[in-house]
């Protein structure tokens, strides 16, 4: 099961990096959506999968997921939310103050010799 | 005490900056007393270096690094400090008269404490580091006294070139000192001596020896360094008499003197010494010939005669070492006191164009006789000091092929030849000073102002070197008994028996002056025949051009570098950081064989679920990469979203799998949200960059692959115990819940909690900043207020009332072209039931699924439902501000935390507790409950405003 996850992981990553290296922001918005995916998964895995019940503790078990990966991803998953959206108005921002979503088109003057 | 005194001239100037305001009288007078001070302390330790004692301090400082504050007064740094010290005074005096009222005086007086507080500490630091420290110092206080004026361009091209040299210098001579200490394991000088032997018979004694040198000689401007001095001209007239002749450019012989007893005496060292000190003699005495500015012949003699001592301690037998202690004494007296002059005549007729210049005596008899008496002395002519310590020096350099440079054969006559020669010269640039400035017949006409004696407060100190000279030339063995013998002393571990006198006898020296005297009079005599033709010569190469290519080349070529890779283009930029990223995982990887420590044991089995899962959730992520819509590429990540929170499901983790599934709606709200101020169309412009496509494909495959290969690695290697055990034990004795997650979440590790929703906080106030505020055309920044979105809402509710017609029709007015009427019903029924269900997942958090977090998501996708239903005026409807919410969740948890505080225990200690009630059986109540309804509230806040505040600028 690790290795099926563990390649997804590395296709969710590559799928994320190719498209935070494109030119167009939104793409690169939902490229570290799809990087953050992967991390979720990442952290899960670096537990051990599928070992037990759900950590609700309870008479029936003895033996629980790993409940430590599971409260840092919930913490990931809450604040990739927060940086996602602040990167989509970022981006919108952007686009309404300079007119273009194309990040080679954002680029700041050259600097001169002089200074 | 030696530590605080060399502290003295620095807080002296921090004081100075503090107080420079408020003093009426010229700075001048409130310095003078720092160096006298120093100098009457220097003066009373003179008793204990004549026996050939040192006194020294340690105080420790970075002792991991092997740097203390050591200071080690010795004969040599003794005769150094009181040189300082003693022109620091006259220097002072001179500039309070040279200086007027309107310059700026407070940098002066900062910039020359500095320096003379950086010399003290050169001269008397037994660390190599503290010395590199202050010899830096010496570099910068330069730097900043030289660009004093730093209007005038020359002055700032001065600057800069002196500090550069000297700077690169010092850094030659720091990884001298670094080889030093790495081989001695220590930096203190003094111990330095126990390792004499593998110093000495170390390979890199080579290295550390020409770097050392190539410090002292950047430093003492010798050739081809020297390019630094005469452009270091454009300071104040004392301060190239302080620094630029009596003190700091002597710094490179202190330094060769210093190092003498543990590197000296070896081939490599005596010869590059003597070579490079001969050619500095010879080529400045020459060039001094040239020059028309005052200023600037002083400058290319001050060269020649530093290459003059650096000659003597390169041929460096004690007679030697003794001579170029003596000239160097005398150097500071003479050549000090002709820069003093040089100033008074250009104070007082406001040139030093040695073209306009002439008969000078008259008008200025007192600064005539200086100028004779330092101009004679330079030329080592009887009955003054120079030619005292010119004799020695010819018996030095005579005796050279026999002692000292012996292995050099017969090679060795040519530094008798040199110095005869560079002599000539000297005498001839000595006499056209002083014949061309004051004797001949006035032409008063020719200069700017009109001449006329200079003040006495000027002329005094310069009378003092004057003094000095004179001094030195009636009691020769008295002076060189007490300053010179003891520093000789710790040069060259013994004395030689030397009695100076006039009169030797017809003797080698005497013969060589008298050669001098006569070829220089002849010279002289047709000064003015050949000086024409002399000028007329140019080099082809000089190392001021090379100095200047440079210069200009430097910045070009690093400029066009950084250009190479700085396109300011962010795909680039990205790249960069990934391709870092995967060499700095990568390496380790390959390099210590960690591919084979993955180990395929102890997995969890497969079931088909989970293989298609993962297929669906891989061909969405790659769809979504693919997609050129947008709309499509939303969709997809839609699925991939939503499939991880299948997968959390799958792996007993359903806290994750609720709080995922939330978040995922959420997000593609958002999306749509914003989607529509996006220009269609996701694909890049130019197709036409295929080669760009395959690399950036070829960096996602590596990266998929190196975190794959990471991942694995990672679950197959512990290095450590997991501690997990903790909490799933503790969760309900300590913590009071029986959901793991939440207790961790809202107990155990509160204070991430805590951390994590003021996060949230500032994300939202951000996005709230972002959106409210933008650049007009005059490019200040502005803030839309609320009321401009209110007032669009104000408008509107206003034609509804003219309208006079029900909510309901209104709503379905605005809305009917977007909804159907079912969800228009049905809407606010569901979300009502999910704004109870949310309520009830707060509550039972703590022991089931559910909690803060995923409660507070709930409840805002409840109300995005509403919002979605009835539109923009949905916010009229809210009785609140959702922005408020934010600092009252806030609030909650850090009362929390604070109420713990007020009970004595840690901050953010939870307590739980049972309570009996009816109906309801015993009710497990924890404080982490309040907690989690902070967390609450933080969440709701937070998306909420999110979403509100980016529905409101829908255009």
């Amino acid at each position: 099961m690790e290795l099926l996850i563990a390649l997804l992981i590395g296709i969710l990553f590559s799928a994320g990096t190719y498209m935070i290296l494109s030119r167009r922001l939104l793409r690169i918005i939902f490229g570290t959506s799809l990087l953050s995916n992967g991390t979720l998964l990442f952290l899960m895995t670096s537990g051990k999968l599928q070992r037990g019940e759900s950590p609700i503790l309870g008479k029936l078990s003895t033996t629980y997921t790993d409940p430590l990966p599971q409260a840092m991803i919930l913490t990931a998953i809450v604040i990739s939310f927060a940086t996602t959206a602040f990167c989509l108005v970022l981006a919108y921002r952007t686009y309404q103050e300079i007119g273009s979503d194309d990040v080679d088109e954002l680029l700041g003057k050259e600097h001169d010799d002089d200074h | 005490m030696l530590f605080i005194l060399t502290l003295i001239p620095f807080v002296a100037s921090f004081f100075l900056i503090l107080i420079h305001r408020f003093i009426k009288t010229k700075l001048g007078w409130v310095v003078i007393p720092v160096p006298i001070i120093l100098f009457l302390f220097y003066l009373g330790m003179l008793p204990q270096t004549l026996t050939g004692k040192t006194i020294s301090t340690h105080l420790s400082w970075i002792p991991i690094l092997n740097i203390s504050l050591s200071f080690e007064i010795n004969g040599l740094s003794l005769f150094f400090a009181l040189l300082i010290s003693f022109v620091g005074i006259l220097v002072i005096l001179y500039s309070i008269y040279y200086l007027s009222e309107r310059e700026r005086l407070a940098n002066f007086y900062v910039f020359l404490l500095l320096f003379m507080g950086a010399m003290l500490g050169v001269v008397t630091s037994n660390n190599l580091m503290l010395l590199y420290l202050f010899w830096e110092l010496t570099s910068i206080s330069s730097f900043l006294l030289i660009g004093f004026w730093f209007e005038k361009e020359r002055s700032r091209y001065g600057a800069q070139k002196a500090l550069l040299i000297t700077v690169s210098g010092g850094f030659c001579m720091l990884i001298a000192f670094l080889l030093l200490g790495n081989i001695a394991g220590t930096f203190e000088i003094n111990e330095l001596l126990n390792s004499y032997d593998s110093i000495r018979q170390s390979t890199l004694y080579p290295a550390i020896a020409i770097l050392l040198l190539i410090g002292a000689f950047t430093k003492s401007a010798q050739v081809p360094f020297h390019i630094w001095l005469p452009s270091a001209m454009e300071a104040p007239t004392p301060i190239s008499c302080y620094l630029h002749s009596a003190t700091m450019v002597k710094a490179g012989i202190f330094l060769i003197a210093r190092f003498t007893p543990l590197l000296g005496d070896t081939i490599l060292w005596n010869t590059t010494i003597t070579f490079v000190g001969l050619s500095s003699l010879l080529f400045g005495s020459f060039i001094a010939l040239r020059q028309k500015d005052l200023k600037a012949l002083l400058a290319y003699s001050t060269i020649s005669q530093l290459g003059l001592i650096l000659c003597l301690f390169g041929i460096g037998t004690e007679a030697a070492i003794f001579a170029g202690l003596f000239h160097l004494l005398n150097h500071s007296a003479f050549k000090g006191s002709l820069f003093l002059m040089t100033g008074m005549v250009d104070h007082e007729t406001g040139t030093r164009d040695l073209t306009l210049l002439h008969g000078l005596g008259k008008a200025m008899p007192y600064t005539g006789a200086i100028a004779f008496i330092a101009s004679f002395s330079m030329a080592g002519l009887p009955p003054f000091s120079g030619f005292l310590s010119k004799e020695l020096f010819f018996e030095a350099a005579s005796e050279a092929p026999l002692h000292g440079l012996a292995y050099l054969g017969n090679f060795a006559y040519i530094i008798p030849v040199i110095a005869v020669l560079a002599s000539l010269f000297t005498f001839v640039y000595s006499l056209h000073l002083f014949g061309t400035v004051f004797l001949g017949k006035e032409v008063s006409s020719s200069t700017p102002k009109n001449p006329h004696e200079a003040p006495i407060g000027m002329l005094a100190p310069t009378m003092f070197l004057v003094i000095l000279n004179i001094l030195v030339s009636l009691f020769p063995n008295a002076i060189a008994q007490a300053l010179i013998a003891p520093a000789a002393l710790t040069v060259s571990g013994s004395l030689p028996e030397i009695h100076i006198m006039f009169w030797h006898g017809f003797t080698v020296p005497l013969m060589m002056t008298i050669v001098v005297v006569i070829g220089g009079a002849i010279l002289y005599s047709q000064l003015f025949a050949w000086k024409n033709k002399f000028n007329k010569l140019r080099c082809s190469v000089s190392a001021n051009q090379i100095y200047d290519s440079c210069l200009y080349a430097l910045p070009k070529v690093t400029g066009r570098f950084t250009n190479f890779y700085m396109t300011g283009s962010l795909t680039n930029y990205l790249s960069y950081i990934i391709i870092a990223c995967l060499l700095l995982v990568s390496y380790p990887i390959l390099h210590y064989g960690f591919i084979t420590a993955v180990s395929t044991k102890d997995l969890a089995h497969i079931e088909l679920i989970e293989v298609v899962m993962m297929i669906v959730t891989a061909t969405a992520a790659i769809l979504a990469a693919k997609m050129k819509k947008r709309v499509t590429a939303i969709l997809a990540m839609g699925i991939v979203g939503y499939m991880v929170a299948m997968f959390f499901v799958m792996f007993g983790a359903p806290d994750l799998a609720l709080t995922q599934l939330l978040v995922e709606t959420v997000t593609l709200i958002l999306y749509v949200l914003v989607l529509k101020q996006f220009p269609l169309g996701m694909d890049p412009h130019t197709p036409s960059n295929s080669k760009k496509r395959t690399i950036n494909i070829f960096i996602s495959l590596c990266v998929g692959l190196s975190v794959a290969f990471l991942s694995l690695f990672s679950h197959s290697n512990r290095l450590y115990e997991s501690i997990s055990w903790f909490y799933t034990a503790f969760s309900k004795s300590k913590g009071g819940g029986s959901n793991v997650v939440n207790v961790t979440l809202v107990d155990f590790r509160g204070l991430d909690t805590l951390g994590e929703i003021t996060v949230l906080c500032l994300a939202a106030l951000s996005i709230y900043v972002v959106l409210h505020l933008f650049t007009d055309k005059s490019g200040t920044v502005q803030a839309i207020s609320d009321t401009a979105y209110l007032d669009d809402d104000a408008t509107y509710l206003k034609d509804y009332t003219e309208a006079n017609a029900s909510p309901v029709t209104l709503m379905q007015k605005n809305h009917q072209k977007d909804n159907d009427l079912v969800i228009l019903t049905f809407s606010k029924p569901v979300s009502f039931i999910i704004l109870f269900v949310s309520i009830y997942l707060l509550l039972a958090g703590h022991n089931a699924p559910g909690g803060g977090f995923i409660a507070g998501l709930m409840t805002s996708c409840a109300l995005l439902l509403m919002y979605i239903t009835i539109g923009k005026d949905f916010m009229s409807h809210i009785p609140f501000k959702v922005g408020l919410f934010l600092p009252l969740g806030l609030s909650i948890v850090g009362g929390c935390g604070l109420l713990s505080i007020y009970f004595h225990k840690p901050f953010l200690t939870q307590t739980f507790g049972h309570i009996l009630l009816p109906w309801f059986g015993k009710i497990e109540l924890a404080s982490a409950l309040i907690f989690d309804i902070g967390v609450y509230f933080v969440v709701l806040g937070t998306v909420m405003s999110i979403l509100f505040n980016i529905g409101k600028t829908e255009s």
